[in-house]
């Protein structure tokens, strides 16, 4: 029998920690979770909080998440953890946002945007103009 | 005399000019290997990500989620567009805006209409002008894109296709081949393409907490978002390979400028200087 199970704590930015651990315990939507080798296959949202996994030494190790899902396989557990704090009403706000910022696009004509979009006209008609010189003056030559 | 100072400035100006683009070149070799970093560390997440969905797949579950369901009709259809906030790193833009506008008039020519989600500013100004549908925007994500600056735009899609208004979306972004070559890519992301590993091995299916539909519904979302965002990587990392590139061969090409100034520069010295010696020689000789 197993004493140790294989443990992948990731988000979407970076690798947090992998390693054999003995156990993992972490806060589950229903609850505390404690996962021990062996448990059975298991799947739930994580709530903002800490998960604490005992490696093979005995040592203890935290990392606060907030929040994800964490996954439970024969072999490995594995903890999907977010980088933003999600909730429906701040998703809904960020959508609300996302909506009017291409709304306020497509009304002003003449925001900060335009003014880029006319300066990299304006470079590159420059540019143009600079090449135009350039092979003019190389013809003369 | 006045032809040689015109000259002198000109040559000083392209100097000048040379000094800015190499700076540039330089400021992006440097942050080329910072997003490439950025990409490898995002790697783990949607690659786990991709096995736990496997194994969902897998597992003998009564529930099918939307966003594995392929419909029949397509009446309309999305795309996220990811673009650069900032300009002068060579046709990496326009050569995405041009694919997809291929790719547009495509679906028009089904009869499918099409949704715009724009991410970076040069999308947002391109896609405004032409005046598509374009539903959400986000631009300025800077060097370090955070997930949390594309859960907004991202739900608008997912919204969208979850109460099938949109029937199918897709991604469009630079896909980091090396710092030569960087490739236009469009990913379809909903419905999600079945995976390779979905052969099911045997019955067995997971304790869901709460339940399957909540646990199914974070986990896609969750997908889907992390495929954006490492779009966007690539992205980033393709614009500082671009700009880099791009810098490169405007230092170039003004150090050959340079040296063509130089040389009309010195045959007009000198033709300054021997009309001067004739002139002299003439004066004496009248002497």
């Amino acid at each position: 029998m197993t004493s140790t199970i294989r443990c992948d704590i990731v988000s979407a930015e970076e690798e947090i920690f992998h390693g054999k651990v003995k156990l993992v315990v972490a806060t589950g939507e229903m609850g505390e979770l404690g996962i021990a080798p062996r448990h059975a296959p298991l799947i739930t949202r994580l709530k903002p909080g800490q998960v604490r996994v005992i490696l093979e030494n005995g040592e203890e190790q935290f990392f606060y998440v907030s929040g994800g899902i964490l996954e439970v396989q024969p072999q490995v557990v594995t903890v999907l953890t977010d980088t933003a704090i999600r909730a429906k009403d701040l998703d809904e706000a960020a959508a609300r946002q996302a909506k009017d910022e291409a709304e306020k696009l497509l009304l002003n004509r003449t925001d900060a945007i335009e003014i880029a979009e006319a300066q990299a006209q304006l470079a590159q008609a420059l540019a143009q103009l600079q090449a135009l010189e350039r092979l003019r003056k190389n013809l003369k030559h | 005399m006045a032809g040689t100072k015109e000259i002198r400035t000109k040559i000083k100006s392209v100097q000048n000019t040379r000094k800015v683009t190499r700076a540039l070149e330089m400021v992006s070799a440097s942050k080329i290997r910072k997003a490439q970093d950025k990409m490898k560390a995002s790697r783990p997440y949607s690659r786990l990500m991709r096995q736990v969905i496997g194994h969902v797949a897998k597992a003998n579950t009564e529930y099918k989620h939307p966003f594995l369901i392929e419909r029949p009709e397509v009446r309309r259809v999305g795309f996220v567009v990811i673009s650069t906030d900032r300009g002068l790193c060579g046709g990496l833009n326009s050569t995405l805006f041009r694919k997809l506008l291929g790719e547009i008039r495509e679906w028009q020519a089904k009869g499918a209409e099409v949704d715009i989600v724009a991410v970076g500013q040069k999308a947002a100004a391109f896609f405004k002008r032409l005046k598509v549908n374009l539903v959400g925007s986000v631009t300025h994500l800077g060097e370090k894109p955070q997930v949390a600056q594309l859960i907004g735009v991202m739900k608008v899609m997912l919204d969208a296709y979850s109460e099938g208004r949109v029937d199918r979306v897709f991604l469009c972004y630079n896909d980091f081949i090396n710092t030569m070559t960087q490739k236009v890519r469009t990913d379809q992301l909903l419905p999600l393409p079945p995976s390779d590993e979905l052969e099911s091995s045997h019955d067995w299916d997971y304790l869901y907490e709460p339940n399957p539909q909540v646990v199914l519904d974070d986990v896609l979302t969750r997908y889907v978002e992390s495929l954006v965002y490492q779009g966007v990587l690539e992205n980033l990392a393709s614009e500082h390979a671009a700009r880099m590139v791009a810098m490169k061969s405007a230092s170039d090409n003004a150090t050959k400028l340079i040296g063509n100034l130089q040389l009309v520069y010195n045959k007009a010295r000198q033709a300054a200087i021997t009309q001067e010696i004739s002139e002299i020689v003439g004066g004496a000789a009248a002497v």
